[in-house]
């Protein structure tokens, strides 16, 4: 499948990839290591229009969404929006998730591609009070503009953008802008009218050429993301997965009236006690751990942990990697090995995020 | 893309380069690291191990993708270029020259005969962007 900005990227020569079913960008001409500094230093455009847009429309619209999720819609305000998890009823991740709350009968949830169509099933099953959901993934195009510049670059394409401030969502016109995103950085990410898509994406760039602004394509959002510790759904969390080992206890309210969907089993979890967490690791030895490799206490032969992701940090210079790790051994501070191919790299857990911004 | 003469190449894009003393040096090549993007970590062996032709010899890693890299002739590696332990990003640079990665005293220097022209590695290139 083509985004509405297909057309955009092959001008700007982009190398194209598949994801989920989407031909996206990986990286523009510049190279990743390029964009991912643009976005921290002064701002990067990115499309995302992959990402699913299911809207929940209804007198029980914040009711049907609150049982669907583990954080709390009742606890922010019209006009804001929240991370969260969607579970299954045993408590493991179905989707990582960004509820907009545009009015008390509306809101606005945003899923990864990859579970656009899981969702939506889960949600025509198991959502329950007067409310309609509709899936109207095909009516926006996603564009996130990050980076300490945003602002200032958004302020000049659609006045009033400047002065929101993190976690808002408002109305302009046909667009809808939120100060969300997955970047670690200020930003928004706008929805808009695939036949506007173009447009927008050729104004903002214009808008920010002097400013540093240019394209980010998924490698960096993937290094980005990396470095704040945020979790990539299928590598870092998935239907194996609970919130609370995966350090998304903080969007997971078991004690909010009604309850949700695996908040019994989360809770069930909890009181048992947990047998791993996913953590971050630096990796002390030359070398870059990925998916998949194995984490060891020091010179022993069965694995204490796997990695989750991994990659070169271009902020930190370093190989940094998150991995789950087995309880008590996940606290910060603790030795531990990666094996890379039979070699065993040097590690150490520490806290996270990876990248802080005061520090750089 | 410019393709160096004098060269031999692989199917794997790895260049080999017979210099005046016999040894064979052993990069790869610019199409490679296009395709790879930015290299952050490039795994090679020690100083007097033995290679294979067509076998794996080390590792080159971009941000996103690890891929092997393949030995275009057999012998011992009488060198090794640890400028790339701190600056991997040469092999995007510069793939031909400061890029470099190894080099081997051949066991058998005719093994470069089986080797690719730069006109075949072009002609080679060519298909596959036919796929």
């Amino acid at each position: 499948m083509k985004t509405a900005l297909y057309d955009a990227h092959k001008q700007a020569n982009a190398r194209m990839v598949d994801f989920a079913g989407w031909d996206m960008p990986v990286q523009y001409a510049n190279g990743l290591i390029a964009e991912h500094h643009a976005v921290r230093n002064n701002a990067g455009l990115f499309d995302v229009s992959h990402m699913g847009q299911l809207l929940f429309e209804g007198a029980d619209a914040v009711g049907m969404v609150n049982r669907l999720i583990s954080n709390d819609l009742t606890s922010i305000g019209n006009g804001q929006a929240q991370y969260t998890t969607i579970c299954n009823d045993a408590g493991k991740i179905l989707d990582d998730a960004i509820s907009y709350r545009l009015a008390d009968d509306k809101i606005l949830m945003v899923v990864n591609a990859s579970n656009v169509g899981k969702i939506d099933r889960w949600i025509q099953e198991r959502g329950t009070g007067d409310a309609v959901m509709t899936n109207v993934s095909d009516q926006y195009a996603l564009l996130a503009l990050q980076g300490p510049k945003a602002h200032g670059i958004a302020e000049r394409v659609i006045p009033g953008a400047g002065a929101m401030t993190p976690f808002q969502v408002r109305q302009f016109g046909d667009r809808i802008l939120a100060t969300t995103g997955y970047t670690g950085e200020a930003g928004f990410e706008i929805f808009v009218p695939p036949s506007q898509a173009q447009d927008l994406w050729h104004a903002l760039l214009d808008a920010g050429h002097s400013d540093g602004l240019v394209p980010v394509g998924l490698g960096a959002r993937d290094t980005l993301r990396l470095e704040m510790k945020y979790s990539l759904y299928g590598n870092d969390i998935d239907e194996t997965t609970h919130p609370l080992e995966a350090g998304l206890g903080w969007v997971t309210k078991l004690n909010k009236d009604g309850g949700f969907i695996g908040c019994d089993a989360l809770r069930a979890i909890k009181e048992a006690g947990m047998t791993r967490r996913l953590v971050g690791l630096q990796i002390l030895d030359r070398g870059i751990a990925r998916h998949g490799y194995d984490v060891y206490l020091p010179g022993e032969s069965s694995p204490a942990g796997v990695i989750t992701s991994g990659t070169k940090s271009p902020s930190l210079g370093t190989a940094i990697a998150m991995a789950y790790v087995a309880t008590p051994h996940h606290k910060s501070g603790t030795q531990l090995e990666v094996d890379m191919r039979g070699r065993r790299l040097a590690a150490a857990v520490v806290k996270t995020p990876f990248f802080r911004k005061e520090t750089a | 893309m410019s393709i160096p003469q004098g060269l031999k190449y692989t199917k794997d894009h790895e260049w080999a380069r017979l210099e005046s003393d016999g040894t064979i040096t052993v990069g790869i090549t610019q199409f490679a690291q296009e395709q790879l993007g930015d290299i952050v970590f490039v795994e090679l062996p020690a100083v007097d191990s033995s290679v294979s032709q067509n076998q794996g010899f080390g590792v080159v890693e971009s941000t996103k993708s690890v891929s092997d890299l393949i030995s275009p002739v057999s012998g011992q590696v009488s060198a090794v270029n640890d400028e790339l332990d701190d600056a991997p990003e040469a092999v995007n640079e510069d793939a031909y020259g400061t890029g470099w990665m190894i080099k081997i005293q051949p066991g058998d220097a005719s093994e470069m005969d089986n080797l690719l022209s730069a006109s075949d590695y072009e002609a080679f290139l060519g298909s596959l962007d036919e796929d």
